[in-house]
C-alpha cells in the first residue's frame, strides 16, 4: 500500500506552501483522485489523519473528489465515462480512445488562516 | 512525444499542469481570516520532477531504460536471467533489481555477467524515481545500451511511480489467472508490452487465452503482447526482438 506515502508527501507538500504563504494553521485541504490514478480513496483517508500528526495539517479537514476515467473517442468524437478494467467509447464502443481525465492524483487546494 | 524536450508525453503533461500553475499561489478567496490556496498539483510532482530529469539523463546518454512490472513470483528474474543470455553479446546492459528485502535476485543475475545492483526499498512496495536518480552517473555510467529495471513484484504500486524509463513491460502469469489486467488495470494500461510468462505450464492449467487476451485489450488495446516461457525457451526471441525494436523506434522518434 502506497497510500501512506502519498499522504506523507501531500502533508509535505502543504506544509511547504503553508510555510511559503506565512500561514499558521490548515483548516481544509481538498485533494482530487482520478479512478485510473492508481490511488485508492478509503486507504489514502485511512493514511492522512497519521501522516498529519505533529504538522500545521493535524485535524484539518480532508476532501477527496473523485474523478472518473473519461474518454475522448478518435472515432465518433464523443466525450463519455469509462470502467478502469473495460476502457471503451460508451457511444460507439470503440477503444480507439485517448483519456481525458482521471488519470492524476492532484492536490486542489488548501484553506489556512 | 512531446515537442519541446522530446520527453514523454505523460510525464511533461503532468509537469506543464504543475509550471502553469505553480504561481497561482495568489488565487486566494478570503473569508474572515481564512483564505483558500488554489494549487493544481499533482501529489506525485516531486517524484515527476525527479523522473523527468532521469529520462533526459539517459537519453542523453542514450540509454534506453525499461521498467518491468509484474507481481511477486510472475517470472521476472528468470525472464531477466534468459534475456540477458540472449543480449549481453550485442548490448552492454545493466540492470537495476527492486525488493524490500535481500540481494537474492541480484546475486542470480550476476551470474549472467552483466552489471547487476539491488535496490533494497525496505517498508517500501514499489521503486521511485528518487532510488534510480541516485544511481545515475555512479552505478550506471551512462555508457549501457539498455538498462532494465525490474520493480518490486507488486501490481499496484509501481503504476503510481514513474522512473524516467522509456517503456514500461507488464508481465501477466498464467498461474495467476486470466483477469489480472482486469484487477489491476493502471499497471496494464500504461505497458508498451504486456508478457505472458511461463506459458509452459498452460497444459496443467485451466488457462483460457481467449479470456486472457479479452481482459487485456480491455485495459490496453495497444500493447504488444507476447507468450514466453524463460524455462523452455518458447517466445524468447519475440521478446528480445520487440526489447531491440522499442530501442530502434525511440531512436527514429528522438531524431
Amino acid at each position: 500500500m502506497h497510500e501512506f506515502s502519498l499522504a506523507q508527501s501531500l502533508v509535505e507538500q502543504v506544509t511547504e506552501l503553508v510555510a511559503r504563504e506565512g500561514a499558521k494553521r490548515v483548516i481544509r485541504v481538498e485533494v482530487s483522485i482520478g479512478a485510473m490514478s492508481g490511488v485508492m480513496k478509503e486507504p489514502f483517508e485511512f493514511c492522512f489523519p497519521e501522516a498529519a500528526k505533529k504538522t500545521c495539517l493535524e485535524g484539518c479537514e480532508l476532501v477527496v473528489i473523485e474523478v472518473p476515467l473519461t474518454v475522448l473517442c478518435a472515432d465518433c468524437g464523443a466525450q463519455s465515462t469509462a470502467d478502469t478494467f473495460d476502457i471503451h467509447c460508451a457511444v460507439c464502443k470503440c477503444r480507439n480512445v485517448k483519456i481525458t481525465a482521471g488519470k492524476d492524483f492532484l492536490l486542489n487546494s488548501v484553506e489556512v488562516d | 512525444m512531446c515537442k519541446d524536450c522530446g520527453c514523454q508525453d505523460a510525464l511533461k503533461t503532468k509537469l506543464d499542469h504543475h509550471h502553469h500553475h505553480q504561481h497561482d499561489h495568489s488565487h486566494q478567496h478570503s473569508h474572515a481570516d481564512a483564505k483558500t490556496l488554489t494549487v493544481e498539483q499533482s501529489v506525485l510532482h516531486k517524484n515527476d520532477v525527479i523522473a523527468h530529469q532521469n529520462w533526459h539523463w539517459l537519453d542523453d546518454q542514450g540509454v534506453m531504460a525499461v521498467n518491468i512490472m509484474s507481481s511477486p513470483g510472475a517470472g521476472k528474474t528468470a525472464l531477466l536471467e534468459t534475456t540477458l543470455t540472449k543480449l549481453k553479446a550485442k548490448l552492454n546492459i545493466s540492470v537495476l533489481v527492486g525488493d524490500q528485502q535481500t540481494d537474492n535476485d541480484a546475486r542470480r543475475l550476476q551470474t549472467a555477467g552483466v552489471q547487476v545492483k539491488q535496490i533494497n526499498t525496505y517498508s517500501s512496495c514499489h521503486l521511485d524515481a528518487n532510488m534510480i536518480q541516485k544511481e545515475l552517473g555512479d552505478f550506471i555510467s551512462g555508457n549501457e545500451d539498455l538498462l532494465l529495471i525490474e520493480n518490486v513484484g507488486n501490481l499496484v504500486c509501481p503504476a503510481a511511480f514513474d522512473l524516467g524509463e522509456k517503456h514500461k513491460v507488464a508481465i501477466l502469469c498464467v498461474t495467476e489467472g486470466e483477469d489480472k489486467p482486469s484487477k489491476y488495470p493502471v499497471l496494464f494500461h500504461d505497458a508498451d508490452i504486456i508478457l505472458i510468462t511461463k506459458v509452459d505450464l498452460i497444459p496443467h492449467l485451466d488457462w483460457d487465452r481467449e479470456v486472457a487476451y479479452k481482459a487485456i485489450r480491455q485495459v490496453n488495446s495497444n500493447a504488444k503482447v507476447i507468450e514466453l516461457s524463460a524455462k523452455s525457451g518458447a517466445g524468447v526471441d519475440d521478446w528480445c526482438d520487440a526489447l531491440l525494436g522499442l530501442g530502434s523506434k525511440t531512436k527514429q522518434d528522438v531524431a
